[in-house]
């Protein structure tokens, strides 16, 4: 097996959120987060559609349509969330009360600008809470696959897509690595098993600065 | 006596016109008005205009009032859904507008609207798509985008509890826009689980107090969009 399977990127991802934080999770990959979070720590989690306190998947047969992540799944509500509606939702986003946010993304730069909202074809733009996200929370972590379906590099020196923030992303969790934009490339934080430096060098369309 | 009450959610739209703007509560399934929705496509109103975060899943709400061809617009933040092929395909055939408006400036330009607010600054968007045409302002340093309030002629939302007067509670996520949206509407239109006497609601947990509300149906059993989705795709050739 070479590199992180989902899950596993998933529970790398929730590794570095520390005690104590506020952490909002956007749609796709970064759902998974809530299933992994590491025992021993307080971590509250912030859904855009108005849960603080977001928990685990419910167990089967305990699903509740009125209580759901931003991805439209049904989700739980630990001792102490809390239930709000969407402004509020949102000043706690725009107004920097998140600490921590994932998102996933098409692509990002080793400057830090981040593109998940519009495919550029034909297909509709759907940007949901991310260009807010991006501008308010105080730090930008994003969970992705390293490549595209047809093994393009999704990690790259500049956007071909539209930009949803310039300059935001910190960090980087793929199958492959863990990754830091850095000045004039990724700064590589670790490799998943099994990965080696080439194997990395090949799948990224920028250079891949030593930690 | 103030008494909000309709018999049949018909009745308390029969004034929407052609051509109104009408805010729709809701996240994925979470708080949609589904029973308004189907009553607003049995009244008849055409060339509307439709703000909500999303635009429909399946072939029920406020995707069967696009797919019955009343909406000539619709003002959303993420028209992506799992079932959310009758907006995909209109789209893509060019026979519906889309404003696309990032999420929280979404919340903010309706709570704008109800709180008399004619537009706000926000550093959303900024650097983007979304900033063109719009007018850039730095404050402190930093780059901010105008954004204009969003004011409807009708919201239609769902609440899990009202009383007669038109105080409001929800249940869970399913609150989400419904409380700015009962604010920014000239008329408010809500469909609630449950519907109850003044003073049968706590007055410290009321949420969306009644100077917002102008109509209530009560709907005791809204139907289960999952329901639905769970049906439509067993009924799908495999």
């Amino acid at each position: 097996m070479t590199g992180w399977n989902r899950e596993e990127i998933a529970a790398r991802a929730a590794l570095d959120i520390p005690d104590g934080a506020y952490v909002n999770l956007g749609i796709g990959q970064p759902e998974r987060v809530a299933d992994l979070m590491p025992a021993g720590r307080e971590i509250i989690l912030h859904s855009e559609n108005g849960i603080l306190g977001m928990g685990a998947s419910p167990a089967p047969g305990e699903t509740d349509m009125e209580l759901i992540n931003a991805g439209k799944k049904p989700v739980t509500l630990v001792p102490g969330g809390a239930f709000f509606h969407h402004a509020d939702s949102f000043a706690m986003i725009r107004g920097g009360h998140i600490d921590v946010c994932i998102l996933g993304a098409f692509e990002v730069t080793c400057s830090g600008d981040i593109a998940n909202w519009s495919s550029g074809g034909n297909a509709a733009p759907a940007v949901g809470g991310a260009m807010d996200l991006v501008a308010g929370a105080r730090e930008v972590r994003v969970i992705m696959s390293h490549q595209t379906a047809s093994g393009r590099p999704k990690l790259v020196e500049a956007l071909t897509l539209p930009a949803t923030g310039l300059g935001v992303v910190k960090r980087i969790y793929t199958e492959l690595a863990v990754l830091d934009p850095a000045r004039g490339g990724f700064r590589l934080v670790e490799l998943a098993p099994g990965v080696d430096l080439p194997m990395l060098e090949r799948a990224t369309g920028a250079s891949i600065l030593a930690g | 006596m103030i008494d909000k009450r309709f018999r049949r959610a018909l009745d308390a739209l029969h004034d929407v016109p052609d051509g109104a703007t009408i805010l729709v509560s809701g996240f994925g399934e979470a708080g949609n008005p589904t029973e308004l929705i189907h009553a607003l496509i049995e009244q008849g109103a055409r060339d509307l205009t439709v703000v909500n975060n999303n635009a429909g899943n399946g072939e029920i709400g406020l995707a069967l009032l696009l797919k019955e061809q009343r909406v000539r617009k619709i003002v959303c933040s993420f028209p992506r859904g799992s079932h959310s092929h009758v907006f995909d395909e209109l789209y893509r055939a060019g026979r519906i507008e889309l404003e696309l408006v990032p999420q929280g400036t979404l919340a903010e330009r309706i709570r704008a609207a109800g709180a008399g607010i004619p537009a706000f600054y926000t550093p959303t968007g900024v650097g983007t798509e979304i900033a063109r045409g719009k007018e850039t302002r730095s404050f402190g340093g930093r780059d901010y985008l105008l954004e204009t309030a969003l004011s409807a002629d009708f919201a239609l939302i769902k609440a899990e509890r009202a009383d007669r007067w038109g105080n409001l509670l929800y249940n869970k996520a399913a609150r989400n826009f419904a409380p700015v949206m009962a604010a920014a509407a000239k008329v408010t239109i809500v469909q609630a689980r449950h519907v109850l006497e003044p003073g049968d609601l706590d007055p410290e947990t009321i949420v969306t107090p009644s100077i917002f509300v102008d109509r209530i149906v009560h709907v005791p059993d809204p139907v289960r969009e999952s329901d639905h989705l769970a049906a439509l795709d067993k009924a799908r050739p495999a």
